[in-house]
Parts: C-alpha cells; structure tokens; sequence
C-alpha cells in the first residue's frame, strides 16, 4: 500500500538533491536543472497531498508551479545566452562581479 | 502471481521512484550538461509516472508536455547555442562538497525528525471534513479544468501575465544588442 509518506520521501529525496546540485555544480545550466529538480519535488507534495485529502486544488497549484517553472526557465536561459555572450563563460564561479 | 496483482501499485512505484532519483543522482553527477539533461529526462518521465498513480493523469500530461516536450528541449537548445566545447573544460566540475553534504544531512535530519514527530505526537491524518469537488463522476482532466477556471480564475490570469513576463524579459536578454557585436 503507497501512502502520502512515501509520495513525500521521494520528494524529499529529489529537493534534497536538487540543493545539493545548487550548491556543488559550478555550471550555471546544471543549476537551473538543479532548480527544476526542485519544483518538481514540490509538484510531488502538492500531488500527494491532493491525493491524501481527495480534492482537486493540489493539482490546480501544480499545474501553476509547472507554469512558474516554465517561466523561469526561459528567464534563466535566456539569462545564460546574455552571460555567454558577454563573459564567454558558463561557469558561476567565473561570474562574482556582484559579491562585493 | 496474486502477490504480484496485488502489489503491482506499489512495484510501479517503487521502480518510478528508483528511475527518478537516479536521474536526480545523475542530473548532479555527470560532468556533461547534455548527459545531465538526458538524465533529468528521466527524472520527468518517471515523476509523470508517479502522478499517473497517484489519479492526477492531467498532470501527468502536462509534465510530459511542458516538461519533456518544452523545458528539456529549452534546455538542450540552449546547450547546443552555448556550443560547450568551446568553453574550457574545468579541472574540477565540482566544488564545495563539505557543506553540500551538511546542508543535506540537515534538510533530510529536519525533514525526517519532523515526519517521525508529527507521526508520534501529532493527530492522525484524515480526510473527514473535505469537500469533495465534483471530480467523481468526471474525468481528471474536466475536474481540474473546472476547478481551474471556475475557483482559480484570477490567479490562472496572474499567472499567463507572469508567462508574458518571463518571455518579454528572454527576448530582451536573448537580443543582440545593436552596435556591440561580439568579435
């Protein structure tokens, strides 16, 4: 029997992944892929828990995230076309001009 | 043979579960960002296969839809526009491992604790008290559709304002901008 718990450590276990990623990759596209690891995690929590109480609004705030994510995507690409064109590089260590 | 009809849900989901986080291991740990994209390709697929279980199968659609058919080739596009193999390969793809691996154990530590408490002290979890939404007679896709454009109709409007949003700043950011070609 798959109870919500197991729905939910399955999404703990890919955000858990996708902020390690964040952290330790230093290619910018990899991280955005990290980031989408994470909102899919999240999509899992909405879907589970929408299972759990039998109604329909988990779904509808899935179908959100997903747009969400789609938008920032594009933002985020479009972002590292801009940076390779002005550094040459997509690696984020190379990009610190705003650490102060 | 009936042990296997009667836990076949929980072997997709187990085999769905395994693929996903596979290709979340595998997003992180290959050094090619092509290689990663594939394997967040199955990350996807297998979570639109979880969602199929769990009865959200609208859902289930879209993620293959916007996620495999519109994100993944973003991304590859934009990987191949990149072109990374001119860009010098890093000696060391990976950094800063140590508190990668705290901050893991921490989110996992917390998450966990917190489950195992609110299973011990916490009440147990009922859907008594929940409107049912007319979904049971309809299928998913109408349901989520009603609900979606009857109950959520100002923040779906929000939201199409955020995509129009998201695809004016990409053009801008993608443009050239007249008079500083790249050499």
């Amino acid at each position: 029997m798959i109870t919500t718990t197991h729905y939910l450590i399955v999404s703990l276990v890919l955000f858990t992944l996708g902020v390690v990623g964040m952290v330790v990759r230093r290619n910018f596209i990899v991280v955005l892929m990290c980031v989408e690891l994470i909102l899919n995690a999240a999509n899992i929590n909405f879907i589970a828990f929408s299972r759990q109480l039998g109604g329909l609004t988990g779904q509808v705030f899935a179908v959100f995230v997903i747009t969400i994510a789609a938008a920032e995507a594009a933002i985020g690409l479009g972002i590292i076309v801009a940076l390779m064109r002005l550094k040459q590089t997509v690696n984020l260590d190379r990009v610190s001009e705003m650490e102060g | 043979m009936d042990w296997l009809l009667l836990h076949f849900a929980a072997i997709v989901f187990y085999c769905l579960a395994a693929v996903a986080v596979a290709g979340a291991i595998g997003v992180i740990a290959f050094r090619s960002p092509v290689h990663a994209a594939l394997s967040l390709l199955c990350t996807f697929v297998a979570v639109a296969g979880l969602f199929v279980l769990a009865h959200a199968e609208f859902l289930a659609a879209v993620q293959i839809f916007v996620y495999a058919g519109g994100i993944m080739v973003l991304f590859l596009f934009v990987i191949m526009l990149v072109n990374v193999r001119t860009i010098p390969r890093e000696p060391q793809y990976l950094a800063r491992l140590v508190p990668a691996a705290v901050i893991a154990a921490l989110v996992l530590a917390a998450c966990l604790g917190a489950g195992l408490w609110a299973a011990v002290h916490g009440a147990p979890a009922s859907a008594s008290g929940l409107t049912q939404i007319a979904g049971q007679t309809t299928g998913n896709t109408e349901a989520v559709g009603w609900s979606l454009y009857r109950d959520y109709l100002l923040p779906f409007e929000v939201v199409s304002v955020v995509l129009l949003v998201a695809m004016i700043g990409a053009i801008v950011m993608g443009r050239r901008e007249p008079g500083r070609e790249r050499a």
